[in-house]
């Protein structure tokens, strides 16, 4: 019951993982993929090998975690081996890719085979890179066109709530021809330590996640839906069946959920039994609960 | 959590390249957990905690140099303990460690000595200055000793001593990869724990930098069973910082 096709890809059911999670080794994605993701994403692959910040680059704050890992990634010139193993668990795989400017993506798009690809336009803290692009409504469409233009599959493009309005961009990526957005990437954060002084993170700032940062998700979630035409996928706290539940009916079609891994490595197959029960005694369908938040 | 506070009150030189640092700080350790440590402005890294106050240190690169630096009354902030930690299992047990690897094991050799078990323990260094808590080990048991120049023991590795490897109810291996692949190919995988060292990002079980085919050793680890291990690319790859295969 909790099956549905996302921009033209079957899915089991609409919880996936997020980037950035779990996504660096065919052997991480695949066991995420065996424990009931619907759909799993890559951490975000570019042009070169990157090792990314100093350490620390993630810590746990109030209500969720602030991290600044740096893009590391071992390029998509090795990267293909992994997603060929992970897709061996006959979810879809889809890569998120992130560079520079339109060419870089389009050089990785057009050589990386994955089902589909997810844009990142959105990373906080990388200088030259995701947020810095994806404030840009043009910058943001002529991306989108670029890799369009290069692939053969879906292309998504994943948002940063870091900016005035998020339709704005959503609308870009739109007019670029993208299948389908993604909100939100993490919320800019930043935490220091009072005995020292020092910024915790190695990059000093970085992107908050976690439950602190859903209300803003489900916001950003809600708007879209109202703008634009085509699927908005959910991100951003998920942490139980509830807070699917709630984005869906924000106007998600699907979601993704990256952080509350960390502490349930199982939670894609405990939250699709719990929905499952949920929907069941509701007795509605996904296609019920999607943008229910929006009726008059 | 955010890092702790962690004040240096001792800094002791245990061997030419090895120094314990004890902190104001107790932390309730399962042997074989570590903490991150943070040496404000450099690095984060991951670090076995020797004591319950103590981590035990080989300098081997910059984040390890920097922490050199320090003095007593210096700080450093800490997250943790993390990871699950040796699985103490009843009768006579062994413990084989090499070089720097007998940091999680000297606290696992103590608790189990002090709750009656048997403990051996196979102790391998580069040479007789490098062999790392001796007293500690011969504190509560048997311990044998090999070094690579034959300054002290059997020359040769430590894993020439595993011969009566049977005897054993289970075996707890920490040190270089190699030493230990070497030690999961000559014993029973199910009775043997590993503890693995791997590039740790998070710390947090999120990131999965240092996932081994999948395992966190961050969070599912860093001790593992033999069993588990050997369907791994354990002792054949690991990952380095950008997520690239290396070869171990």
């Amino acid at each position: 019951m909790l099956s549905l096709t996302l921009t033209g890809l079957k899915l089991k059911n609409p919880l996936m993982l997020a980037a950035g999670i779990m996504g660096t080794t065919c052997g991480s994605l695949k066991r995420i993929a065996e424990r009931g993701a619907g759909a799993v994403v890559t951490k975000s692959i570019g042009l070169e090998p990157k090792g990314g910040h100093s350490n620390p680059s993630m810590v746990e704050v109030d209500c969720g975690y602030l991290n600044a890992m740096g893009l590391p990634n071992p390029s998509y010139k090795n990267f293909q081996g992994e997603i060929d193993i992970a897709k061996e668990s006959r979810v879809p795989v889809i890569a998120s890719i992130f560079g520079g400017c339109s060419l870089d993506f389009a050089e990785i798009a057009g050589a990386l085979r994955a089902d589909a690809f997810e844009l990142n336009v959105s990373c906080p803290h990388a200088h030259g890179f995701g947020a810095e692009i994806g404030t840009d409504p043009e910058l943001v469409e002529d991306i989108t066109r670029t890799v369009k233009r290069a692939a053969d599959v879906p292309v998504w493009v994943k948002l940063t709530p870091n900016v005035t309005n998020i339709k704005d961009i959503g609308l870009a990526a739109e007019s670029g021809g993208a299948d389908a957005v993604v909100a939100i990437n993490t919320v800019r954060g930043m935490a220091i330590d009072i005995e020292s002084g020092y910024p915790v993170l190695g990059n000093k700032f970085g992107g908050l996640s976690g439950r602190a940062i859903k209300p803003v998700a489900i916001k950003c979630v809600y708007d879209l839906y109202e703008a634009l035409d085509i699927p908005v996928i959910g991100v951003g706290g998920i942490s139980d069946y509830r807070d699917v539940i709630e984005f869906m009916m924000a106007g998600a079609q699907a979601v993704e959920i990256g952080s509350a891994v960390g502490n349930n490595i199982n939670i894609f197959n405990d939250i699709s039994s719990c929905m499952e029960s949920f929907m069941e005694e509701k007795e509605w369908t996904l296609e019920d609960i999607h943008g229910m938040a929006h009726r008059e | 959590m955010r890092p702790i506070n962690a004040v240096i009150t001792k800094i002791v030189d245990e061997t030419p390249t090895i120094r314990t640092f004890y902190f104001d700080t107790s932390f309730e350790l399962i042997p074989g957990q570590f903490v991150m440590v943070w040496i404000r402005g450099v690095d984060e890294i991951p670090m076995a905690l020797s004591r319950e106050n103590a981590i035990t240190v080989q300098k081997v690169g910059p984040a390890t140099s920097a922490l050199f630096e320090l003095e007593e009354c210096h700080s450093v902030g800490i997250r943790g303990p993390f990871g699950n930690g040796f699985d103490i299992k009843n009768g006579r047990i062994l413990l084989v460690a090499g070089g720097v690897g007998s940091a999680p094991l000297a606290p696992l050799a103590e608790k189990a000595g002090a709750s009656g078990l048997k403990v051996t323990t196979l102790l391998g260094a580069k040479t007789k200055d490098e062999l790392l808590f001796r007293e500690r080990f011969e504190a509560v048991g048997d311990v044998r000793i090999a070094t690579d120049d034959g300054s002290d023991g059997t020359h040769g590795y430590v894993t020439q001593l595993l011969d009566d490897a049977k005897k054993y109810s289970q075996i707890y291996c920490c040190g270089p990869e190699i030493m230990m692949k070497k030690v999961l190919d000559n014993v029973t995988p199910s009775k043997a724990q590993f503890s693995l060292h791997r590039y740790i990002k998070c710390g947090l079980g999120i990131c999965g930098a240092c996932c081994v085919d999948g395992l966190r050793v961050c969070k599912d680890g860093p001790v593992f069973s033999g069993d588990v291990l050997k369907k791994t690319e354990f002792g054949v790859y690991r990952r380095n910082e950008c997520g690239e295969r290396v070869r171990v």
